[in-house]
């Protein structure tokens, strides 16, 4: 599976996408292989800020349990409710169906600093 | 089998050889003499015989409840244990074995705690239970801190009628990650020196409460309302924790029914003597939304390649070995064997005869109250509902009581005075279905005699 061209990506593996005002957060199709299958998203509640760079929350496979980390600061303004009871939306659609969070961001240009899909393609070259 | 035989003295000594030294003792030069071999000055050694005999003379100067009329409760009660549970545990296969890690190899002992699990929930009316805790004041600690971590909130209510040990293990358990528990006052003392029941928690509960913590029966034995009091508690997002005691639920409604939300209890005394207060083992159960957040093993059913059905431990990225200091606890055992002893004790009895040791217990200490009352200078102090438990106040002071009736050769009840001052004329005294109606019309004789 290529990485949206859409996207933005962290060096965590987490992947961030404007969409109107407001910012969608999920994990990268590198992720979700990685753990394996999804069987709990421990998300945040709405309204409650974020950081760049801390931890958001917790996705858990059959054999892993990682941190989540955030790719910008602001509000969440809404959680992918699905991931309740269908987990696995993470392993088969990461960038659409499976996302996690939708944020308001505080500053739009946080965003420049992040890979770009050829710039994450680079990236998991060397983490292979 | 040539693996378990342990090494010849020939082996040693080429061993020794190999690494350049003549005796084993040259390998532990470098401690110091009066570490390595102190002077521990004891007397000779016995023979097995002198030993027996010495050992036999310390023992008897124990008073045990085997062979002395006893109305101690306080959070221990002694039950009949049927000689098939210590027959069963005995068995090697159980005895010895330790955590089933390896499925493929244990699954004699998976099921037999799927078994445990499956009869927690039974009892409890909760949706799953865990393989079990040590104990139910830890478990009480756990519950409080499962409540914090599903409602993320920090404030714990519990009530002062739940037994005072577990509430001090409650305070170790909330120090760490800076828990707020609040105790509650639950009951009252009337001028006619009766107690009365607190019913009305509604000035205590708001949306900073993570949990509110009651035990059903109380300490004192009698039992707290529940009626609108999980309705009240879940208006605000906060959960009931019950502290549920297993042979009462032979006759009284389940927690489940209820509205709790996590459920915890003391299993050791229906499944073993009352010893020295231990082994115990803690129920541990709760509503199905709770599991990812509920602490300790969970076996599990399931299907092998073959498709045959099998039991393995599960839900394993709840726990610290893999979640770290995100794990809601540290716990990654269970009190396997003591588990194992109730759950014959519960097979054993089934349904019809838990109820039949519930309803024997009621009805013996209900005949204890009955002619308590009768004795001048005595009054039962229970007003609300009560079960086999109950505190009678007492002309003299508990502690005096008690001394009088150890001298008579009973061992009498629990002095509440040990947990307020403003008990110390109160006595807890218990009855199970062991108590025979001769002890208690001797207890009462005495009472009245003092």
């Amino acid at each position: 599976m290529s990485n949206p061209t859409d996207c933005r990506y962290t060096r965590e593996h987490e992947w961030v996408r404007k969409d109107g005002d407001t910012y969608v957060v999920g994990i990268t199709h590198y992720a979700q292989d990685s753990l394996g299958d999804v069987v709990f998203v421990e998300l945040p509640e709405v309204g409650a800020a974020i950081s760049r760079g801390a931890s958001f929350g917790v996705v858990e496979s059959v054999k892993a349990a990682s941190d989540l980390y955030a790719p910008v600061s602001g509000e969440i303004v809404e959680v992918n409710e699905r991931l309740r009871d269908e987990p696995d939306l993470v392993n088969h659609h990461p960038y659409e169906a499976g996302w996690m969070l939708r944020v308001k961001v505080s500053a739009d240009s946080s965003l420049d600093d992040l890979m770009d899909a050829d710039a994450y393609a680079a990236f998991l070259e060397t983490v292979h | 089998m040539s693996g378990f035989i342990s090494t010849t003295p020939a082996e040693r000594d080429a061993m020794l050889s190999r690494i350049g030294v003549s005796t084993i003792d040259q390998l532990f030069e470098d401690l110091p003499a009066e570490h390595y071999r102190p002077d521990l000055d004891l007397p000779p050694g016995l023979s097995e015989l002198e030993t027996w005999q010495l050992l036999r003379k310390l023992s008897e100067t124990n008073l045990d409840l085997e062979r002395h009329p006893n109305f101690l409760g306080a959070g221990a009660y002694r039950h009949f244990v049927p000689a098939a549970i210590g027959h069963l545990i005995s068995r090697g296969e159980f005895l010895t074995s330790y955590t089933p890690y390896q499925p493929e190899v244990s699954q004699g002992t998976l099921q037999a705690v799927y078994e445990w699990q499956s009869i927690v929930c039974a009892l409890t009316g909760m949706d799953i239970s865990n393989a079990s805790v040590y104990d139910a004041g830890t478990g009480t600690g756990e519950a409080a801190r499962m409540a914090c971590a599903l409602t993320r909130r920090r404030r714990v209510l519990v009530l002062d009628t739940v037994n005072p040990r577990y509430r001090e293990v409650l305070a170790t358990y909330a120090s760490g990650p800076d828990i707020d528990v609040e105790t509650v006052p639950a009951f009252t003392a009337r001028p006619d020196g009766t107690l009365g029941r607190v019913t009305d928690f509604s000035s205590k509960i708001d949306s900073s409460v993570a949990c509110m913590i009651i035990q059903q029966p109380n300490f004192l034995g009698w039992m707290e309302q529940v009626e609108g009091l999980s309705d009240a508690l879940s208006s605000v997002g906060a959960i009931l924790v019950v502290i549920a005691d297993p042979v009462s639920l032979g006759v009284i409604r389940p927690p489940g029914a209820y509205g709790a939300g996590i459920v915890v209890g003391e299993g050791k005394w229906t499944g073993g003597p009352v010893d020295f207060g231990g082994p115990l083992v803690g129920m541990f159960a709760c509503r199905k939304d709770f599991v990812r957040q509920m602490p300790g093993r969970i076996v599990g059913s399931t299907i092998d390649g073959d498709g045959r059905k099998g039991y393995v431990l599960t839900l394993a990225t709840r726990e610290q070995h893999i979640r770290r200091e995100k794990a809601t606890s540290n716990i990654c055992t269970a009190e396997a064997l003591i588990a194992l002893a109730t759950t014959i004790y519960f097979c054993h009895l089934g349904p019809v005869g838990l109820r039949e040791v519930a309803e024997q217990s009621i009805q013996k200490a209900h005949y204890l109250a009955s002619r308590i009352s009768q004795v001048p200078g005595y009054t039962v102090q229970s007003t609300a509902p009560w079960l086999y438990e109950f505190p009678i106040h007492c002309p003299k002071p508990a502690a005096q009581v008690n001394e009088a009736l150890l001298a008579a050769g009973i061992i009498g009840g629990y002095d509440l005075g040990l947990e307020d001052p403003a008990l110390a004329h109160s006595l807890l005294l218990c009855c199970t279905e062991v108590t025979p109606r001769s002890d208690i019309d001797r207890l009462v004789d005495v009472l009245g005699s003092l």
